[in-house]
């Protein structure tokens, strides 16, 4: 009966279902990466070191200032309700008419952003001050220092935050619906107010959110494990014996 | 002998821990200078003053007779002519161990690969690593970190290497390598500065002991002098304290 109830349901929206998952993921995946790289500027920024005197010395303090509250402002308030202020007031306040995908893309990274921010700078400071100085004593500037020595560590310690934060999204593009963006949630909706049937939509939204959340952290752990190379290394010169047969194979093939 | 690093009055303070106080010093081409001393007497300082990882509070550096404490002098190309030896390796952890000594050729000198890693080979087959090119620091025992350490520092091709403890955070039966390592390096002619409480080190390799004791340097000479007949009370309380413990 259920069952049946849900494979009707499916075999009749599932176009609906697909696009709204579709479109889920889109905003979510953008948001993500927009959110990771304006974490890992922001991050950065606020961790350059202040100078003792000097222009930039003043320069620095405000845009740190002015990151800092960027930061406490979008962790400390709902994500809906941003939606509501950025979407409606654009266009109430300023007569701006923006598009609701751009702003859900827009809302959705400025708020990953803002927890990237803290976790990439959490990042930064627990890289062992002895990274810093080797690269120092061998010559490079800060730039150079973050560059090759300390964010490719960053980046690989703050992988399963990122992760975290893409599930987060996944979830939370859901509170968009606020704005009519036709994601997962608001589809769903659509299809239980032109059915009258609620529980098996939204059951089978549940399931899509899941595989959803499931896969995307399963690739990222295999992401991680690649990241990491093999646990064992070769001596040089001496990779004939310890080669694979598959290697060789492919070696002479 | 071409002076290569002077030292004039040289302090350091730490709020209002005065860690160096009016140190004047220098080094020589081509000579293996060793400094002992208690811990806490100011010789990591002094060091890290040297290559400007810590900021002088007063006195003179002069590298090759310029005055590199100038404001306008460029202290990244500085550093590239001194080699730096840690206690903890502080190998990069993101690079293996050809990656650890080819990026700051190939960022900071802007060699080319092939350049770098020819050089690097060139280094690694001196302190016994070459075959380990692969591996990552973490894969390493801590005697073949610090020989990579050495490497690394040496790819540079420095003017002068300077050593921090470098087999302090060793266990005792990986000492013997690092230490033979850096013997065949003062054969070679590397001019040195190395901080050390292994007197037995120092008695056979350096050319100059100098004996240092809250931030001050108390007294300095060849190593006979200093190590078997120091004219200070301080040197001599320190030597029977270090050699009781043998
Ligand atoms: N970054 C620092 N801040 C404050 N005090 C420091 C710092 N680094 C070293 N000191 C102090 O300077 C003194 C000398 O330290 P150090 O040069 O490391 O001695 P050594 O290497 O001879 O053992 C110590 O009293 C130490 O506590
Ligand atoms: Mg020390």
């Amino acid at each position: 009966m259920f069952f049946q109830k849900i494979i009707t349901i499916l075999s009749e929206n599932w176009q609906m279902f697909l696009r709204g998952a579709a479109m889920t993921l889109y905003i979510s995946v953008i948001g993500t990466i927009f959110g990771f790289i304006i974490g890992l500027v922001v991050g950065v920024i606020r961790t350059i070191p202040i100078p003792e005197r000097g222009w930039r010395k003043p320069l620095l303090k405000v845009i740190n200032w002015l990151l800092s509250a960027y930061v406490e402002f979008f962790r400390g308030t709902p994500m809906m309700v941003q939606a509501m202020v950025i979407y409606y007031g654009s266009a109430e306040a300023l007569g701006i008419d923006m598009d609701r995908y751009a702003a859900a893309i827009f809302i959705v990274s400025i708020n990953t952003g803002a927890y990237m921010a803290e976790i990439v700078r959490g990042g930064i400071i627990s890289i062992d001050k002895g990274q810093f100085e080797a690269a120092h004593a061998i010559g490079m500037n800060h730039f150079q220092t973050m560059v090759y020595v300390v964010m490719p560590q960053v980046i690989r310690n703050i992988l399963p935050a990122t992760g975290n934060e893409f599930v987060i999204n996944i979830k939370d593009t859901s509170v968009l619906n606020v704005i009519s963006v036709s994601e997962l949630f608001f589809t769903t909706k659509s299809i239980a107010g032109s059915t009258f049937i609620f529980y098996p939509p939204f059951f089978i939204a549940c399931l899509i959110y899941f595989i959803m959340t499931f896969t995307v952290t399963r690739i990222l752990r295999l992401i991680e494990k690649k990241l990491d190379g093999p646990e064992n290394f070769i001596l040089a010169g001496n990779q004939m014996q310890v080669a694979r047969p598959e290697d060789m194979i492919r070696k002479n093939s | 002998m071409e002076t290569i690093i002077e030292i004039q009055h040289l302090s350091k303070t730490f709020g209002t821990n005065e860690v160096l106080r009016d140190i004047d010093f220098s080094v020589k081409k081509g000579e293996v200078v060793c400094i002992i001393g208690s811990s806490g007497s100011g010789k990591s300082t002094l060091l890290r003053c040297i290559n400007l990882l810590e900021k002088p509070s007063g006195g003179r550096i002069i590298y090759r007779g310029e005055d590199i404490l100038d404001e306008k002098h460029d202290i990244h190309a500085y550093r590239t002519k001194l080699g730096m030896v840690f206690q903890q390796f502080n190998l990069f952890n993101n690079y293996n161990v050809l990656g650890n000594c080819i990026v700051g050729q190939m960022k900071v000198l802007k060699r080319s690969r092939e350049e770098a890693t020819k050089v690097a080979m060139k280094y690694l087959k001196v302190v016994g690593m070459d075959q380990y090119i692969n591996a990552k620091p973490r894969q390493l025992s801590g005697g073949q970190k610090q020989r990579v350490a050495i490497a690394r520092a040496l790819s540079m091709e420095p003017d002068v290497m300077l050593f921090d403890e470098p087999t302090s955070a060793l266990d005792p039966e990986m000492v013997g390598e690092v230490l033979k390592v850096m013997k065949e390096l003062a054969e070679l002619g590397l001019t040195m500065l190395i901080v050390t409480h292994e007197m037995g080190f120092a008695r056979d390799v350096a050319d100059r002991v100098v004996f240092m004791d809250q931030g001050v340097i108390v007294e300095e000479g060849p190593p006979e002098q200093v190590l078997l007949n120091p004219v200070q009370e301080r040197t001599r309380e320190f030597l029977s304290r270090t050699l009781n413990q043998l």
